[in-house]
C-alpha cells in the first residue's frame, strides 16, 4: 500500500484565483492511500520543495502527487526533489491543474471540480507507480553533418575546434552550398566567395573533419550517443586518391552542352565538371547522363588524356557504414520554381530571372563574365522591374504562407549593386511590405531607397505581357491607389526559400518531425531552438526555417554546443518509461514490431515456462536502448502483453475509472 | 461436390498413409446430416466419417493454432474463404506453414439450416446437391430448393472463387462465386441511423448476448494465448458484475481487438446461438480502414500489412490521416 502526499498549488493568483486550493487539497486527503495532503502558494520554489521534503520525511510518503502545472514545466524539478527526499524519482505524478484546468476555465466552481477530477486521476495512478530505474548508454564520439553549405560547415568546424571528429555529407560534388553561388552579401555588400572559400578549405583540411561529397544518407538505425549511419558515396567515375585537380579532362571533354547547376543553368559546362573554380574537393565528376562514354560506349578522351590514371569509368557507388554520436542536419533550402505562376512569364521570357539567376549574372565568374545583359538580345537593359514576395506570403494553394524573411535585403542589394554599376539604369522594387529588423539592415536598404535613387513601389504586380520584346509590368501602386504600367527590360522575381521535398524521407530515416512545409521543427519554438524533438538530432540553419548568413551561422554555432553537450558525455541516462513484453502472454504476431518506428522489437524463439508447461515460443522483446516509450506497440498488442513503464495499461485505466467516479 | 469428397478422401488417405502428415483436418459427419463437424483424423480407418457436403461450413483454420507446439504435420482441407483466415494466421506467426500442408478444396456456398428449418423443411435425413438445386429427402418426403435461397450469412457476401493460399488444390474449378450484394449495406443502414437509435439498435442485440464466448472461440482472428477477458491483470475481465453495459462492452472491445485483422470470415455470426449480427460491428471497422487507408483485405497475401499494424516511413506524423496513405 502506498502512503501518498498531495500537494496542490496556487501558482500565485494563476490557479487559486480560478480553483478553490482548499476543496481540492481537502478532497485530496480522502482519496485512497492519501495520507498527508498540504497546499503552498509556488510548490515549485525552493519553500515549496522544502515542504514537500520535510513531508516525506515525516509521514514516510511513498509517492507524491502534485496539483500544479504542466509536467513539461516542472515534472523534473519534482523527480529532483522526491529523489532530494530519498524516493524513486518515478514515484511523482503531476496533475495538471493549470494549463488543463485554471488558464482555461472562468467558472470557479466547475474548474474546482475538475481540478478534484485531475487530482483523483493523478492519485488513482500514482497508487499503482513502481519505481523505474533508466539504463545507461555509451556516446560515439563522432558527429555526422548532413549538408555542407555555410550552416554544416560552420556546425563541423566548431565541434571539430572542441575536438571531435566530424564527418560532413554533401550531396553535391563540392561543398559551400547556396552561399557560394552569391555574389555578395548584405548588408555589407563584400564578396560571397571571399569569405566562405576559406571556410571551405578549412573544413577540408581540418584533422578532425571528414568530406563526404556526392554523397547521400541511406540509412539510420539506432538512438542518440550511437547512431549508425549508412552513407552511399556516389560514383564520381574519378578516383579521388589519384586525381590531382589538374582540369585537362575538363577541357578535353567534347560534351559542352550540359546544364551548370552552378549557374542556375545559365551556362553549359562539360560532361565531366567540377561545379565552380574554388570547389572543394577540387575533384571533378563526370556526369553519367551527359557523358558520351555512359551513353554511347565511345568517346573516353578524358581517360587518355589523365596523367595519373585517376579516370575509372567502372567505379560503383561505394556504401559506408560509420557509428555517431549525434547527427546535425543541415540540409538548406531550394528557391521556389516561380514556373507555376503564368502571369509573371517565367520560362516564357529569357528576360526573366529568378533572384539566384541574377546572382550569378552579377558575378564576376558567372555566365556573362559580370555583365548586366537581357538574354533575349544580348543588350544592356535600361530598366529593371523587381518583383518581391514570388511565393512567399501566399494563401498554401499557390505558394508558401511563410515571409522567406532573406527577399527584402537580397532585393535592395540587388538593387544597389545595378545601381553602383550603371548608374543609367531605372530600378524599379514591388513590395508588400519592406522588412529589414537586423543589424544595419533598415540603413542599407533606406541607403538604396535614398542614395541609389531605386524606386520601391508598394503594390503588387498583376501580370506581365511580352510588348515587342519589352516587358510590360501592369501593377497597382498601394499608395496612389491607382494601376502603374512600367515598361521593363529585365524582370527579377524574389523566389520563396523553399524546403526541398526530398529531405522528408530524410526526416524519416531521422524520426524527426518536420511541419507541412518541409521544415524541420525545433523541441521548442523558443526554448530549445536548434534541437529537434529526437534526441541527440540537431538543426542547423535554413532547414528549420528561412534564414540569412549571419542568422544561420549563429544556429550553425548553438547547433555544434548542443551537440558538444552530448560529444563531451561519456554517458547518457536513459529514459526508464519504455516499453515492456510479458513473455507468458505474448502471443509472437509482430502487431508490436510492425507499428515501432524505432525497430526496438524483436523477436526471438525461446523456451517458455508457462506454469510448468515449458514449450518453444515465439517471442517479442525489447531493446531498451533503442525503445523511446512512444507507446506504439502497447496499443497494437492483441493480448495485452506489451505495457509502457510508467505508463501501464492498469494505471491508464484507473486514471480513467478515476475520472468517471462519481 | 459429392466428387470433391470422393477426391479429399482419397488424398487424405494416401498422406496419412504415406505418413506425409500425421493428422487431418477436415469435418467429421455428426449424428444428423447438418451436424457436419471438425476433427482432426488420426488414422486412415478413421477417415470412413469424414465428409464434405453443403453443411462443412466451419472454418477450419483456427484449428490448426492447436497443433502449432506439436512436431507434426496436418493436412488441412480449406475453403477459397477459409484461405484468407489461414494467410492472416500465418503473417501473425500463429500457425507455421512447414507444419501444414494445405488443400484447397471448392465450394459453392454452404447452407443455412435455419434458412431451410424457417422454409418449413423439418427432418432432414438426406441432401443431394446438384449445383443450383438441392433435393433433400425428409422424414416427411422429399422437398427441393434452390441453394441461393438458404446460403449462410457469409456466403452471401462470398469473397471469390480463389483460394489465397494453398499447396494443392482439388475441386476449385466447381467452385461457384455466391456474393449477392454489397457487403456494407447493412453497416451504411446503421450509420444513416440517429445515435440513439443505433445505441437502442445494439444494446438491444447486445443485450441477447449469453456469454457463451463462442464467437470468440471460432474466431480465426482471436488467437491469444490469454484473451484479455480471462486475465485478470487487464482489467476488463468479470465486468458483468458492475453493470450489464459492461457485458455488451465484450463485444466492442472484441471487435477493436480484431479490427485489422479481421477477414469478413462471418463465423462469429454464424456460430452466435443468440443470431445476434456480431459480423456487423466487425465490417464496420474494415469499411472504415478501407475509408481511411484505402482498400485493404485481411488475408489477401501473407506480406499484406493491415494499416494499423503498420509503420512506414510515410507515416512520419502519425496524426495525420489521409486516404489512400500518404502525408499531405
Amino acid at each position: 500500500m502506498q502512503r501518498i502526499g498531495a500537494f496542490v498549488c496556487w501558482c500565485g493568483s494563476n490557479i487559486a484565483g480560478t480553483v478553490d486550493i482548499d476543496a481540492v487539497t481537502k478532497s485530496a486527503a480522502d482519496e485512497p492511500g492519501v495520507v498527508y495532503s498540504a497546499e503552498y502558494q509556488y510548490m515549485c520554489s525552493e519553500g515549496g520543495q522544502l515542504a514537500i521534503r520535510r513531508a516525506v520525511e515525516e509521514h514516510g510518503l511513498t509517492g507524491i502527487a502534485v496539483c500544479a502545472c504542466s509536467p513539461r514545466m516542472h515534472e523534473t524539478t519534482f523527480r529532483k526533489t522526491a529523489a532530494a527526499a530519498g524516493l524513486n524519482p518515478y514515484m511523482v505524478e503531476i496533475a495538471n491543474i493549470r494549463e488543463h484546468c485554471s488558464w482555461i476555465h472562468k467558472n470557479r466552481e466547475s474548474a474546482t471540480e475538475k481540478a478534484t477530477i485531475l487530482m483523483r486521476a493523478a492519485i488513482a495512478k500514482l497508487n499503482l507507480n513502481k519505481p523505474l530505474f533508466p539504463g545507461e548508454s555509451g556516446v560515439v564520439k563522432r558527429a555526422l553533418v548532413i549538408g555542407g553549405g555555410i550552416a554544416g560547415i560552420q556546425t563541423a568546424l566548431d565541434i571539430a575546434d572542441a575536438g571531435y571528429e566530424v564527418d560532413i555529407v554533401e550531396k553535391s560534388p563540392t561543398i559551400g552550398g547556396r552561399m557560394a553561388q552569391l555574389d555578395k552579401t548584405f548588408p555589407t555588400l563584400d564578396c560571397s566567395a571571399c569569405i566562405l572559400t576559406p571556410k571551405m578549405v578549412d573544413a577540408a583540411q581540418h584533422d578532425n573533419i571528414s568530406l563526404y561529397t556526392y554523397s547521400e544518407v541511406d540509412e539510420v538505425s539506432g538512438y542518440v550517443g550511437s547512431f549508425s549511419v549508412k552513407i552511399r558515396q556516389k560514383a564520381r567515375s574519378v578516383n579521388r586518391e589519384l586525381c590531382n585537380g589538374c582540369g585537362d579532362c575538363i577541357t578535353k571533354c567534347p560534351v559542352k552542352k550540359a546544364n551548370s547547376e552552378f549557374d542556375e543553368g545559365l551556362s553549359k559546362r562539360s560532361a565531366i565538371y567540377v561545379p565552380f573554380a574554388q570547389a572543394v574537393p577540387n575533384i571533378p565528376v563526370v556526369d553519367r547522363e551527359n557523358c558520351t562514354r555512359f551513353k554511347t560506349g565511345k568517346c573516353g578522351l578524358c581517360e587518355k588524356i589523365c596523367g595519373t590514371k585517376a579516370i575509372d569509368f567502372e567505379q560503383q557507388d561505394e556504401i559506408i557504414e560509420r557509428e555517431y554520436g549525434v547527427i546535425i542536419v543541415a540540409t538548406g533550402f531550394k528557391p521556389l520554381s516561380p514556373e507555376r505562376y503564368g502571369e509573371y512569364l517565367y520560362g516564357q521570357s529569357p528576360d526573366v530571372l529568378t533572384s539566384l539567376e541574377f546572382e550569378r549574372m552579377m558575378n564576376a565568374a558567372g555566365p556573362t563574365g559580370g555583365v548586366l545583359k537581357r538574354l533575349s538580345n544580348n543588350e544592356k537593359p535600361k530598366s529593371i522591374v523587381f518583383i518581391q514576395c514570388v511565393g512567399s506570403r501566399a494563401d498554401a494553394k499557390k505558394g508558401k504562407t511563410y515571409c522567406s524573411k532573406i527577399c527584402c535585403m537580397y532585393t535592395a542589394k540587388h538593387a544597389m549593386l545595378v545601381k553602383e554599376k550603371y548608374p543609367d539604369i531605372d530600378v524599379h522594387v514591388f513590395y508588400i511590405d519592406v522588412r529589414t529588423p537586423g543589424k544595419n539592415f533598415d540603413e542599407f536598404y533606406r541607403r538604396a531607397a535614398e542614395q541609389y535613387d531605386v524606386n520601391y513601389i508598394k503594390g503588387m504586380v498583376g501580370k506581365l505581357a511580352d510588348e515587342d520584346g519589352r516587358l510590360r509590368v501592369i501593377a497597382s501602386d498601394l499608395l496612389d491607389g491607382k494601376q502603374i504600367t512600367i515598361d521593363a527590360d529585365l524582370v527579377v522575381l524574389a523566389t520563396a526559400v523553399e524546403a526541398s521535398p526530398d529531405v522528408r524521407a530524410l526526416g524519416t530515416m531521422l524520426t524527426a518531425s518536420m511541419d507541412q512545409n518541409n521544415f524541420f521543427t525545433e523541441a521548442h519554438p523558443k526554448l530549445r531552438p536548434v534541437e529537434s524533438p529526437t534526441a541527440g538530432i540537431f538543426l542547423s540553419g535554413v532547414c528549420q526555417g528561412p534564414k540569412d548568413i549571419p542568422e544561420t551561422v549563429a544556429q550553425a554555432g548553438a547547433a555544434a554546443v548542443k551537440a558538444l553537450g552530448i560529444l563531451s558525455k561519456n554517458k547518457l541516462i536513459g529514459n526508464p518509461c519504455i516499453a515492456e513484453s510479458n513473455e507468458l502472454l505474448c502471443n509472437g504476431c509482430s502487431c508490436c514490431e510492425n507499428v515501432c518506428p524505432y525497430g526496438a522489437i524483436e523477436y526471438t524463439e525461446k523456451e517458455i515456462n508457462d506454469h510448468g508447461n515449458r514449450n518453444n515460443r515465439r517471442v517479442a522483446q525489447v531493446n531498451e536502448a533503442i525503445c523511446q516509450g512512444c507507446g506504439a506497440c502497447t496499443v497494437a498488442c492483441p493480448s495485452g502483453s506489451m505495457d509502457l513503464k510508467g505508463f501501464t495499461n492498469r494505471q491508464i485505466m484507473a486514471e480513467v475509472d478515476a475520472i468517471c467516479r462519481t | 461436390m459429392q466428387r470433391v469428397e470422393g477426391e479429399i478422401k482419397q488424398k487424405a488417405h494416401e498422406l496419412l498413409k504415406s505418413g506425409v502428415v500425421s493428422s487431418v483436418l477436415a469435418w467429421k459427419k455428426g449424428d444428423l446430416v447438418y451436424d457436419a463437424a471438425p476433427a482432426f483424423f488420426k488414422s486412415p480407418n478413421a477417415l470412413e466419417d469424414m465428409v464434405y457436403n453443403g453443411f462443412c461450413c466451419s472454418n477450419l483454420s483456427k484449428y490448426l493454432i492447436e497443433k502449432d507446439s506439436e512436431n507434426e504435420k496436418v493436412l488441412v482441407f480449406l475453403k477459397p474463404c477459409d484461405t484468407y483466415s489461414l494467410n492472416q494466421l500465418l503473417s501473425n506467426h500463429r500457425v507455421i506453414k512447414d507444419k501444414i500442408y494445405a488443400v484447397g478444396i471448392g465450394c459453392d456456398g454452404k447452407i443455412d439450416i435455419e434458412k431451410l428449418r424457417a422454409k418449413g423443411v423439418k427432418g432432414i435425413l438426406e441432401i443431394e446437391e446438384d449445383g443450383e438445386s438441392l433435393k433433400i429427402q425428409t422424414l416427411y418426403g422429399d422437398e427441393t430448393c434452390v441453394r441461393r435461397d438458404i446460403l449462410l450469412e457469409k456466403c452471401l457476401n462470398c469473397k471469390g472463387k480463389d483460394h489465397m493460399v494453398y499447396d494443392e488444390l482439388i475441386g476449385s474449378e466447381l467452385s461457384e462465386e455466391t456474393a449477392l450484394g454489397d457487403k456494407f449495406s447493412q453497416v451504411d443502414e446503421l450509420e444513416k441511423m440517429s445515435s440513439d437509435d443505433r445505441f437502442e439498435f445494439w444494446r438491444c442485440e447486445l443485450s441477447k448476448c449469453i456469454r457463451c464466448n463462442a464467437c470468440r472461440n471460432v474466431c480465426p482472428s482471436c488467437t491469444c494465448r490469454k484473451c484479455v477477458f480471462d486475465n485478470p491483470h487487464s482489467g476488463v475481465n468479470a465486468k458483468v458484475n458492475v453493470t450489464d453495459f459492461e457485458e455488451n462492452m465484450f463485444h466492442i472491445i472484441r471487435a477493436f481487438h480484431v479490427a485489422g485483422r479481421c477477414s469478413d470470415c462471418g463465423e462469429c455470426t454464424r456460430v452466435c446461438p443468440q443470431g445476434i449480427p456480431l459480423q456487423l460491428l466487425n465490417r464496420k471497422f474494415i469499411k472504415d480502414i478501407n475509408n481511411f487507408y484505402g482498400d485493404f483485405q485481411a488475408g489477401e497475401t501473407v506480406e499484406s500489412r493491415s494499416p494499423l499494424f503498420d509503420y512506414n516511413f510515410e507515416d512520419i506524423e502519425p496524426n495525420v490521416i489521409s486516404k489512400g496513405r500518404g502525408i499531405n
